[in-house]
């Protein structure tokens, strides 16, 4: 995940750097973005249908898999499917579903999985949310430290921590959390709850239920927050170097001013530039991996949606949420794009 | 040497020996590459000699001696698993699947990033820039979902799993490799080679490819980190292979038995820190290599 959100972002940077020529190339790189997300969302689309249809022999056999089949539930999902129909006039009708939130029924749930994706989009929406604007904060504070005392003991400790989050996975740091403060060992008392998005016996949405909301998200919300925090840190150390080296810097120490006017005034504005753009972009990927976190502290959200439809297997849910995923991704990469284009005034013109 | 005929192949070979010989020079001054290889080295071995370091039949259910879920002692230095087997024998066995996948993942992920990286940096027609398109596409199609549809639509198996993140993960390999063939081609040499009349094939793999694998060869490694930590969360979320123990998969049997709420610590601690070992090595091997490749980064940190 790490890697594909680096790769995107050194691609907009290369792309952004790039000196756009005419009077309207504010509007080419807006449209040009915007188609390129269209062809993406098209290919998702396209990559998605063949997925579930093309790859199993018998499509209806292996979305009924390990399920005991009536012939009235195997016709009826041929149905849905449009199975007897030709392969172009299939796609089309999965087109004409996709597009009107028509996802099919779920197996497990026997509900229509659009209506299962929006019930169960708010918890992650609210665990990757919180974890995002705490990552960022906490990333670029440490990365900033880091790159002023470059080479300094604060420094080493900072990419050290930094290089080990990364090496983590991130459900397994979960699940010390879990067996640390949610179970208690040795003189730590159990000090959070082991799962769950609240307690059953409190209404969620009165402010004790808040309350009650907050203490089950902390433990998952630190630990996410962690798993992006050394990413954020990283580049925003790398960029901030990359910033002190330059001129601009020398002229704005030479006309007299003091050093930490030059650091936060001028260097951190242009460091903070990729960073904000690897937040946005990160954004998609998030919210695909939170599937591990939800799992280990079972938070009713979309990733624990998806490993609970693996059990089952419940396709018509897997490929509504990869869907979502998917589209989450190109929305963010999107929007970070054209953020890009908004800061960076050499994209502007 | 002297009075051995040097052939245009022998002074490739010498040239290419000497070049390596330099590469490892440089590389042995990074302190944290070498300790990265030592730490590599270490597991590799252990994954090598697992038969001979604990018995298979250490790992068999049937065969287990130990009680259930039993902490470190004498005879289980590492306590046992919820089957009486001892952690130890399944973390030495678990390094052998783990650094199988992680490996076999980046070959099938190198070998298709590569191939397709250096079509599309080379043909600059429709082809070239289809298959950049392509790759651009597969790029923003997140990871972990498409590897959990695809583990659960393929069924489970230790090739599936590797095949799975081979496929998953090329890529960035290709957008890499396709922006290092574009400086490339512009370079002199390969004019004269087309103006020589080189093929595609034969400029792309003589002129193009040798000098791109210094990159791909510094991706690899931290490929490999990204495989294995990939490797351990689908086993983890039970799409590994049942038969085999890795350490992804020991820390799912460790959740689902409840060694977690048990306070079991010597149950999943042990195979997270050897992931993070492994996969840390891994990435500081691939940092150093990519400083010692690409001169313009050595004086950034």
């Amino acid at each position: 995940m790490t890697a594909q959100t680096s790769t995107l972002l050194a691609e907009a940077e290369t792309e952004a750097n790039q000196p756009v020529q005419r009077r309207s190339g504010r509007w080419r790189y807006i449209g040009g973005k915007v188609l390129g997300s269209f062809g993406a969302l098209m290919f998702v689309l396209v990559f998605n249908f063949f997925l579930f249809r093309v790859i199993p022999a018998d499509p209806v056999r292996t979305l009924a898999r390990n399920r005991l089949v009536s012939d009235k539930q195997v016709e009826e999902l041929t149905r849905t499917l449009g199975l007897d129909q030709s392969l172009p006039r299939q796609f089309l009708t999965y087109l004409q579903n996709t597009f009107t939130g028509e996802f099919g029924l779920s197996f497990k749930y026997r509900q229509p999985v659009g209506d299962i994706i929006l019930e169960r989009l708010w918890p992650t929406l609210l665990l990757v949310g919180t974890s995002t604007i705490l990552a960022t904060v906490i990333g670029i504070y440490l990365g900033m430290v880091s790159a002023w005392n470059r080479g300094k003991l604060v420094d080493h400790m900072s990419t050290g921590f930094s290089l080990t989050l990364y090496s983590m996975p991130e459900w397994w740091l979960g699940l010390v959390f879990l067996a640390v403060f949610a179970v208690g060992a040795g003189p730590i008392p159990k000090l959070f709850p082991t799962g769950g998005l609240h307690s059953t016996d409190v209404d969620p949405t009165s402010f004790a239920g808040g309350l009650d909301t907050a203490w089950h998200l902390t433990l998952p919300v630190i630990t996410l927050t962690l798993a992006y925090l050394a990413e954020y840190s990283l580049i925003m150390r790398s960029s901030l170097l990359d910033e002190m080296g330059e001129d601009y810097l020398t002229t704005a120490r030479a006309k007299g001013l003091r050093d930490v006017y030059v650091r936060r005034r001028h260097a951190t504005r242009n460091a903070l530039l990729p960073t904000t753009t690897l937040v946005v972009l990160n954004l998609g990927f998030i919210v695909s991996g939170a599937i591990t976190i939800e799992t280990v502290f079972s938070i009713p959200g979309l990733g624990l949606l998806t490993t609970e439809a693996l059990e089952v297997p419940d396709y018509p849910v897997l490929q509504g949420t990869f869907l979502f995923f998917s589209i989450a991704v190109i929305l963010a990469n999107l929007v970070s794009n054209l953020l890009y284009g908004l800061l960076d005034p050499r994209v502007r013109l | 040497m002297s009075d051995v005929t040097l052939t245009p192949r022998r002074l490739a070979w010498q040239r290419r020996r000497k070049s390596a010989g330099r590469t490892w020079s440089q590389f042995r001054r990074h302190r944290t590459g070498m300790i990265g290889l030592g730490i590599l080295a270490f597991f590799g071995l252990v994954a090598l000699l697992a038969p001979v370091l604990a018995p298979h039949s250490m790992i068999e259910v049937t065969e287990a001696t130990g009680g259930v879920l039993q902490p470190p002692s004498w005879e289980f230095p590492l306590g046992t698993d919820e089957n009486g087997r001892s952690v130890l024998a399944l973390l030495i066995w678990g390094a052998r699947v783990s650094l199988l996948v992680g490996l076999l993942a980046t070959a099938i992920s190198m070998f298709l990033g590569t191939l397709i990286g250096l079509a599309s940096g080379h043909y600059r027609n429709f082809f070239g820039a289809a298959l950049f398109r392509i790759t651009e596409w597969f790029l923003v199609v997140p990871f972990l979902p498409l590897a959990i549809v695809l583990a659960s639509l393929l069924g489970r198996s230790l090739l599936n799993v590797a095949f799975v993140i081979g496929v998953t993960s090329w890529p960035a390999t290709a957008l890499l490799i396709r922006a290092q063939t574009l400086s490339i081609e512009g370079r002199p040499y390969l004019e004269r080679a087309r103006a020589l009349g080189a093929g595609d094939w034969r400029q792309m793999s003589r002129h193009v490819l040798p000098n791109v694998m210094p990159m791909v060869f510094a991706n690899t490694t931290l490929t490999v980190a990204i495989a294995i930590l990939s490797e351990t969360t689908l086993s983890f979320l039970g799409l590994g292979d049942p038969l085999r123990v890795s350490w992804g998969s020991m820390l799912d049997d460790a959740f689902q038995t409840g060694a977690i709420t048990t306070g079991a610590w010597w149950y999943f601690l042990p195979p997270g820190i050897c992931v993070i070992l492994v996969v840390m090595s891994f990435t500081l091997i691939g940092q150093a290599l990519e400083e010692v490749y690409n001169p313009r980064l050595r004086d950034r940190t």
